[in-house]
């Protein structure tokens, strides 16, 4: 197989992983990393730094949309980016200690975690009594929501904040933007509204990724040769991901037939992790 | 949306002359947006060249064994792009990508000192200075 072809392959991998990762709503990252390591054999390693370039593409494209939206709470944002790009560093730190085989198979078990999450209903809640805490960060926001503005308050910082470091931590060992576990953080933890706790993941997705992209670069897990593809083929695939979710609404059958891939997928990446394969 | 930038108007008559949430709203989404816009047109203008020079050979992505030292050290990359390889050129759209969302916590903290939210400028530096120590960090251990 010649470079040009290798290329292409990804390329179109990538753009697919894009689509299915917007639509889902769990990232590019989720699909780029099996493609790269599972069908075309490249080290887990550059798979991770070319799948975290990725993800910061399609975050900040993404988060330009919705910060202009007013949905984004700048403010929870920002103070639960310590969390993160905290643990992004520890996690990318701790990514080049981490034999391949067990990356694999945590990727696998956050991968199915993330599908049983994107099956959920999402019931929204408005918090008004928020903690002292909450108050003195001033997290309360508000949010436009069919041409009104709802206003929320924010519950249990420190547990929020807890999760966030697991969160960036996962971040920055796997490669991935580990939004589902932002989200968890944010709508079940403190009690943020559906709308605003997951821009506001997505906002924070690209400040937690370019914390364990510096890592990564220098280490040289970032390789043209890869990140060139997946970064267009996923930015790429998000947008139309984007533009599709807009037009339709999405249906169970869809969501249900998303889940299983992902399964599928994760059962692989397990496989090969314990079979050393990876 | 369209009904947005009527109500970006009702907070800054309100506030007339200030500094507010909206309006740094405003800034963070043309930082991002431009960020992505020259990042990607660099990727792809590398992504070419190397394709010419590099498109028939064989990949070796097999087994990791780091990145020549034009493509991982800023001093590197620059003395690759003055040479016009394909890969640090692909490299520097990288760099500048990874850099977008780094220079959005800058202009929030700028953003938060003009709003006079001491509290959030401090929290903004300290995001700063975690992906800061990351950057002079990324080497050892």
């Amino acid at each position: 197989m010649s470079v040009i072809i290798f290329t292409v392959i990804i390329l179109i991998g990538s753009y697919l992983a894009g689509l299915l990762g917007s639509l889902t709503g769990l990232g590019g990252g989720f699909i780029i990393i099996p493609l790269l390591t599972l069908v075309l054999h490249v080290d887990i390693h550059y798979a991770i730094g070319a799948s975290i370039v990725s993800v910061i593409a399609t975050s900040s494209g993404a988060a330009a949309a919705y910060v202009k939206e007013g949905l984004t709470n700048i403010r929870i944002g920002m103070f639960l980016e310590i969390a993160t790009t905290a643990g992004a560093f520890t996690g990318a730190v701790l990514s080049i200690y981490v034999p391949a085989n067990y990356i694999a198979i945590l990727f696998g078990a956050i991968l199915i975690f993330s599908a049983i999450l994107s099956l959920r209903e999402k019931i929204d809640h408005i918090v008004q009594h928020q903690s002292p805490l909450a108050d003195k960060l001033k997290l309360k926001g508000t949010y436009p929501d069919q041409g009104e503005m709802v206003a929320y308050g924010v519950t249990n910082i420190v547990g929020g904040f807890m999760m966030m470091i697991f969160a960036g931590l996962i971040s920055g060992l796997l490669g991935i933007g580990s939004g589902a576990l932002k989200v968890v953080a944010m709508d079940n933890i403190m009690r943020i509204p559906f709308k605003v706790s997951t821009t506001t993941s997505n906002f924070m997705i690209g400040v937690t990724a370019a914390a364990s992209a510096v890592v990564y670069i220098q280490r040289g897990y970032i390789n043209p040769g890869i990140a060139m593809p997946v970064v267009i083929g996923v930015l790429i695939g998000a947008l139309s991901g984007a533009k599709i979710l807009v037009k339709s609404t999405s249906s169970v059958w869809l969501r249900w037939l998303f889940a299983i891939i992902i399964t599928v997928i994760a059962v692989q990446m397990i496989y090969h992790g314990i079979r050393e394969e990876i | 949306m369209n009904h947005e930038p009527k109500k970006m108007n009702e907070t800054q008559e309100k506030n007339k002359g200030g500094f507010k949430d909206t309006d740094m709203q405003a800034v963070i989404g043309w930082i991002l947006r431009i960020g992505v816009f020259v990042s990607m047109s660099v990727v792809v203008a590398g992504g070419i060249l190397y394709l010419i020079r590099h498109g028939h050979s064989t990949p070796e992505f097999g087994s990791f064994h780091s990145v020549p030292h034009f493509i991982s050290t800023p001093e590197g990359v620059i003395e690759g792009v003055q040479n016009g390889r394909g890969q640090a050129i692909i490299q520097l759209g990288i760099i500048i990508l990874i850099i977008t969302p780094v220079l959005r916590v800058a202009f929030a903290i700028v953003g938060f000192a003009m709003e006079k939210d001491k509290l959030y400028t401090f929290i903004s530096l300290v995001v700063l200075t975690i992906i800061v120590v990351c950057m002079l960090t990324g080497r050892i251990g």
